[in-house]
């Protein structure tokens, strides 16, 4: 349900410095390839894609309502700066640019980013994407109205310092959102027994269930960076559609939650 | 202008410039294609062709602010009166009758003369800033790219978008070009349509009589006129194309009986062979297809138009939502969900009106009893009929949001 652990936990260096243009044919020839495995809809993201049109009406919904926007506009975000942290192959940056936005998308993983960068540019999009990371955009004084932080938080060293980072990141009633994975019997059958080893929808190790977050502990730390908590739901699997679900009722396992800066 | 919000339809006749109208209403730009001009589509004077519109179907066009200019010039359908009629001789005493009385939505369609359809549409896409409507302008060739789709016209202009949808008919070239192959076959059977004046009122009541050679329908219009959809074997139908009109209607009359009086002719008269077609697949990389180009139904039932209003309204509602989500109007996993939603409904309308026409175009002796006794029965069973009454008016189904109505 995430992106992958490698790509969110520090990685070598080796290429952070490197930008698109200096990298030679050969290594244009194999992003291409990882940018098409990224975006095979029966590939190795399988997974994220279907989670993914959940994980963007819940976006967009809450976007619309806390900045009073109209969908049915040609670009109803037009003027909103987006963040999104832990950004993969850009499966949630495109859907923001192509509704207006000024995306920005980093990763810690640096192999993503010319990935991303060769997506975009095929399906016409402008999205700024970067190595690094929430502390390091703080350091650099960057300010977003949005920061979306999906399939994240579980996978972060020390969530508590990270949220904090993502706040600060944040303009004054700006929104922050925010999924992850409830820590329970439930989700330790479906998110470690059920996707990684019956399944096999993601690589076994995925996930350390150990890193697991309630609902109620995820409040505790949102409200501790400075944030306030505004709307939580699950993502529910639906085995008879074979598609996700937004649920007001069920967060015992996939749930996302949205807080506001104020 | 970003391309990724921009829709390419190629056919501007009923469906397209509908879906156009839709999708300008999510928030897409829309470029309409047609290889004739608009002068020729929107002809003012009465040609004879008219269309039984469902009520999902006028709540359709109420959506997207086409009805209201076709309302005052529709006549609503108020009962369906359905007769068996024997070879050489008068229709047969079983009638099965469907009133609009029995569902609560009141009239269960309404007949709309195509010249004011036509008409309300492209003024409509007129109007609208985020269509740009190519009339004259043939589409030579279509290729899939990463991320959008190109179509070169003659002219040599080349445009892009991130999808393009395919509502020019059986054969109008955007199925064959994305690949998508066809069934099709013809029944031997032509529709011969026109519209009649007559003496006595229709009363709303539209009539559909199944002669052996092929049913005919009688559709009431504004005014003392009905609309006639009369399918007869193709050698028939030639012969009857060929008379004058004198002699068209003198062998017109027989077949309608004497319930309207006098009858005399108003307009043109059209044939159209009658034939099953249905594309392959409804989506390929980059295309959907819609109305006929998807399937060419047999008009037994009127529900050619009908049935586009439904893929019109399926496939606004899912890339209405595509659009609100931000994900690629174009992208496989959206064109699925419209592939999912009307590949189940267009099946089963082909094969029943295919399997209706069958069992009726036939003038043997067992099937005769089966329809009578089928008639029979749907007559006296109050629920049944209703299940056939809202079948017509469309409410069947999984119902797009804007057939659903307010």
């Amino acid at each position: 349900m995430t992106q992958l652990q490698q790509e969110i936990a520090p990685m070598p260096q080796e290429t952070a410095t490197q930008s698109t243009t200096s990298i030679d044919a050969h290594e244009i020839a194999k992003f291409e390839a990882m940018a098409a495995e990224w975006w095979d809809l029966d590939g190795k993201f399988k997974p994220l894609h279907m989670l993914n049109p959940c994980r963007l009406d819940y976006i967009t919904t809450q976007i619309a309502a806390e900045f009073d926007r109209d969908m049915t506009a040609e670009l109803p975000f037009i003027g909103l700066r987006i963040l999104d942290i832990g950004c993969g192959g850009g499966l949630l940056c495109e859907p923001m640019a192509r509704l207006g936005a000024t995306v920005v998308g980093v990763d810690a993983a640096a192999r993503n980013i010319p990935v991303a960068r060769i997506h975009a540019e095929q399906s016409g999009l402008e999205i700024d994407y970067r190595v690094g990371t929430a502390e390091a955009l703080v350091a650099e004084g960057e300010q977003f109205d949005i920061v979306l932080n999906m399939e994240v938080v579980e996978h972060v060293a020390d969530p508590q310092a990270y949220l904090t980072a993502c706040r600060q990141l944040l303009v004054p009633n700006g929104l922050h959102i925010c999924s992850t994975l409830n820590r329970n019997a439930k989700s330790y059958l479906f998110a470690i027994i059920g996707a990684e080893h019956v399944m096999r929808w993601l690589p076994r190790g995925t996930h350390d269930w150990a890193k697991f977050i309630t609902p109620d502990e995820l409040f505790g730390m949102l409200t501790t960076a400075g944030l306030t908590p505004v709307d939580r739901k699950g993502m529910v699997f639906n085995p008879l559609t074979w598609s996700w679900l937004l649920s007001a009722s069920d967060l015992s396992v996939n749930y996302v939650t949205a807080s506001v800066n104020r | 202008m970003t391309h990724s919000a921009h829709i390419l339809v190629t056919g501007g006749g009923l469906n397209g410039p509908a879906l156009a109208l839709a999708l300008a209403q999510a928030g897409f730009r829309v470029t309409v294609i047609d290889s004739l001009p608009c002068d020729t589509r929107a002809d003012p004077a009465f040609d004879g062709r008219a269309y039984a519109l469902a009520l999902t179907s006028r709540r359709l066009l109420a959506a997207i602010g086409i009805w209201q200019h076709v309302a005052e010039r529709a006549e609503p359908m108020l009962g369906i009166r359905v007769r068996d009629g024997k070879a050489g001789g008068s229709a047969g005493p079983r009638t099965l009758e469907f009133d609009h009385a029995e569902i609560e939505e009141g009239p269960m369609g309404h007949m709309v003369e195509d010249r004011h359809l036509r008409r309300a549409l492209l003024d409509a896409m007129q109007e609208e800033a985020r269509i740009t409507h190519l009339a004259g302008e043939t589409v030579t060739a279509q290729e899939v790219q990463p991320g959008g789709v190109i179509v070169t016209l003659a002219s040599g202009e080349r445009i892009r978008g991130a999808l393009l949808v395919g509502a020019d008919g059986r054969h109008g070239g955007t199925a064959a070009r994305a690949g998508i192959g066809r069934m099709e076959w013809g029944y031997g059977q032509t529709a011969v349509v026109c519209a009649v004046a007559h003496e006595k009122p229709h009363q709303g009541i539209a009539h559909q009589v199944f002669w052996p050679a092929g049913p005919l329908a009688i559709l009431p219009l504004t005014g003392n006129r009905s609309a006639i959809v009369w399918s007869e074997s193709d050698t028939r139908a030639a012969r009857i194309m060929a008379m004058d009109d004198a002699g068209f209607l003198a062998a017109l009359r027989p077949a309608v009986g004497d319930v309207l009086g006098a009858l005399s002719l108003v307009g043109k008269r059209f044939s159209y062979p009658l034939g099953l077609s249905l594309a392959h697949e409804v989506v390929a990389a980059r295309v959907a297809l819609l109305g006929d180009a998807a399937h060419g139904v047999h008009p037994i039932a009127g529900q050619g138009l009908n049935a586009g209003l439904r893929d019109v309204a399926a496939l606004a509602d899912v890339l209405s939502e595509a659009k609100a989500r931000g994900e690629d109007p174009g992208a496989p996993t959206v064109l699925a969900r419209y592939a999912r939603w009307r590949r189940f409904d267009t099946a089963t309308l082909a094969f029943a009106t295919d399997g209706f026409n069958r069992l009726f175009s036939n003038d043997n002796p067992l099937l005769r009893r089966v329809r009578d006794l089928g008639l029979g029965a749907v007559n006296a069973v109050p629920g049944l009929r209703r299940a056939f009454i809202r079948e017509a008016a469309g409410l069947t189904g999984d119902l797009p949001r804007l057939m659903r109505g307010p």
